[in-house]
């Protein structure tokens, strides 16, 4: 008989895994690699923010990482720096203020799992909240899909087709703030940009059409949080950490069908 | 009139990137616009279609209007999968038996099930041009459609574009730098440096001194042989 621990660890993992999918295309298509793993470090602060006025650090990372994807965007289009300076200073500078604080704090904290994940602590609360917000996600991205791969395609075409750019392209930096609040609990910090990048990048090799692509990498992402969760309890390793394992394992095992597919 | 630009002008800065543009597009016009780098071409485009509001002056368009647009420089994105045919539904109101017929119809069904990232050039442009005729748009509008293509694929790319017009009733407005290609169909060119340098017929805007003074007498004399080349080739067929 699975523990209820186990049972909630998985259906949480599910839910990232299936909101990851999806996003994670987007983040390969867009090269946006390096934004998500900003967005993740900024999470710390978000964590250091809850924990500092007693609010769920859920909600604390969702309004950092906002406050940190707005200024990113703005800073972005005052076209001082490159991206990837911009996203170095930020992301580093973030991940270090949100621990300074947290140990200014002087509250016990254990960052290791916010590092790294602990999945195996998530409460049947958190799983049902995690399943409206996957619900929410999913039926946003559905509704932006096709203006969103567009965009993706060519900004300028999905201009001239009268799609809102900046209201599209908002509503998607947001589901990716949703996914990283989430997700911080799941895999934790310096995983969360694998979450959404392996899955994508794996089954970008067997797919042949954007909507393929996305699910693919869903599934991809639940096979690989199944194995994770099961592993990491057979060998007592740490979850997140088993979890990206899974879906390297994966990866490599599917990369030569690719070869296969283009011959 | 399907669209008409009164007096425009776009600043940036100090610098004037538009001065004073006045045109009018109609139905059955071929229009190609000409000039420097930097001339603006691309942001009259731009402020045709509504992406920027121009500073001064304002952009007139019919309710009929249906702009369909093909950008510059388009070369997407290696990690998108996307079929061809996939990509000339996406977004669009259109039935597979549409796509089929117009594709059938401008020589491109070979493609569609081809993955986009792996077509040629000169493909590319077809399906992007394919793909922004499937609403029936009554007018297209090109930026450097062929900048990407070698001399043979800009000959068939162009020899494709007058079927469009000759087929579709459209007006299509263009940028282009090829103007001995595009001679015998484009009905009128705009020579654009920030300002409308001049504009007319093609043959009599090589006599202009204004373009003379902006691409060089080589490059004008050049364009006159061309034209005049185009006519004897045009002859030679008429008397056979």
């Amino acid at each position: 008989m699975l523990e209820s621990y186990i049972l909630n660890a998985l259906f949480a993992g599910i839910c990232v895994a299936m909101i990851g999918g999806g996003l994670g295309c987007f983040v390969v298509w867009k090269k946006m690699a390096y934004f998500g793993d900003s967005l993740s470090h900024s999470s710390l602060l978000g964590i250091a923010l809850g924990i500092a006025l007693g609010i769920n650090t859920t909600i604390g990372t969702f309004l950092v990482c906002s406050v940190f994807a707005a200024f990113l965007v703005y800073l972005q289009n005052k076209k001082i720096f490159s991206n990837d300076t911009l996203l170095g200073i930020l992301a580093h500078s973030s991940l270090s203020i949100g621990i300074v604080s947290i140990s200014l704090l002087n509250k016990r904290v254990n960052l290791d799992s916010y590092l790294f994940g602990d999945i195996l602590t998530v409460t049947t609360e958190e799983v049902a909240w995690f399943f409206i917000a996957t619900l929410l996600v999913m039926a946003a991205l559905y509704l932006i899909w096709n203006k969103l791969v567009l965009m993706t395609i060519d900004e300028n075409i999905a201009k001239s087709e009268r799609i809102n750019t900046n209201v599209v392209q908002t509503v998607f930096l947001t589901l990716l703030i949703i996914f990283v609040a989430t997700c911080v609990k799941i895999v934790g910090i310096l995983l969360i940009t694998s979450m959404l990048i392996i899955p994508a990048a794996t089954a970008k090799q067997i797919s042949s059409s954007p909507l393929q692509m996305g699910v693919s990498s869903s599934i991809i992402g639940i096979i690989s949080i199944i194995l994770g969760l099961y592993s990491s309890v057979l060998f007592d390793t740490p979850t997140g950490p088993t979890i990206i394992v899974m879906l390297v394992i994966l990866f490599i095992i599917i990369f030569p069908l690719s070869k296969l597919k283009n011959t | 009139m399907l669209i008409k630009a009164e007096n425009i002008s776009v600043i940036r800065g100090k610098k004037d990137i538009l001065k004073n543009i006045n045109l009018e597009i109609d139905n059955d016009d071929f229009i190609t616009i000409i000039g420097p780098n930097g001339a603006g071409k691309s942001m009259l485009l731009k402020c045709l279609m509504g992406f920027f509001k121009p500073d001064k002056g304002k952009i007139v368009r019919s309710p009929e209007l249906k702009v369909s647009y093909a950008p510059q420089d388009f070369v997407p994105e290696k990690s998108i999968p996307i079929s061809a045919y996939d990509f000339i539904k996406l977004n669009k109101k259109v039935s597979e038996l549409e796509i089929k017929k117009i594709s059938i119809e401008f020589n491109i069904e070979a493609l569609l099930n081809k993955q986009i990232s792996h077509l040629s050039g000169g493909e590319l442009q077809k399906v992007l041009i394919v793909r922004s005729l499937v609403e029936n748009p009554n007018l297209l509008i090109l930026d450097e459609p062929t900048q990407n293509l070698d001399v043979s694929g800009q000959l068939s790319f162009y020899k494709f574009l007058n079927d469009i017009f000759n087929e579709r009733k459209l007006s299509i407005l263009m940028v282009s730098h090829d103007l001995h290609m595009v001679m015998s169909s484009t009905k009128k060119v705009i020579c654009l440096s920030s300002h409308i340098c001049c504009s007319g017929e093609p043959l009599a805007i090589t006599q202009d001194p204004e373009f003379i003074s902006l691409f060089g007498q080589d490059f004008a004399e050049m364009m006159s042989v061309y034209k005049h080349d185009l006519d004897h080739k045009h002859e030679g067929h008429s008397h056979a």
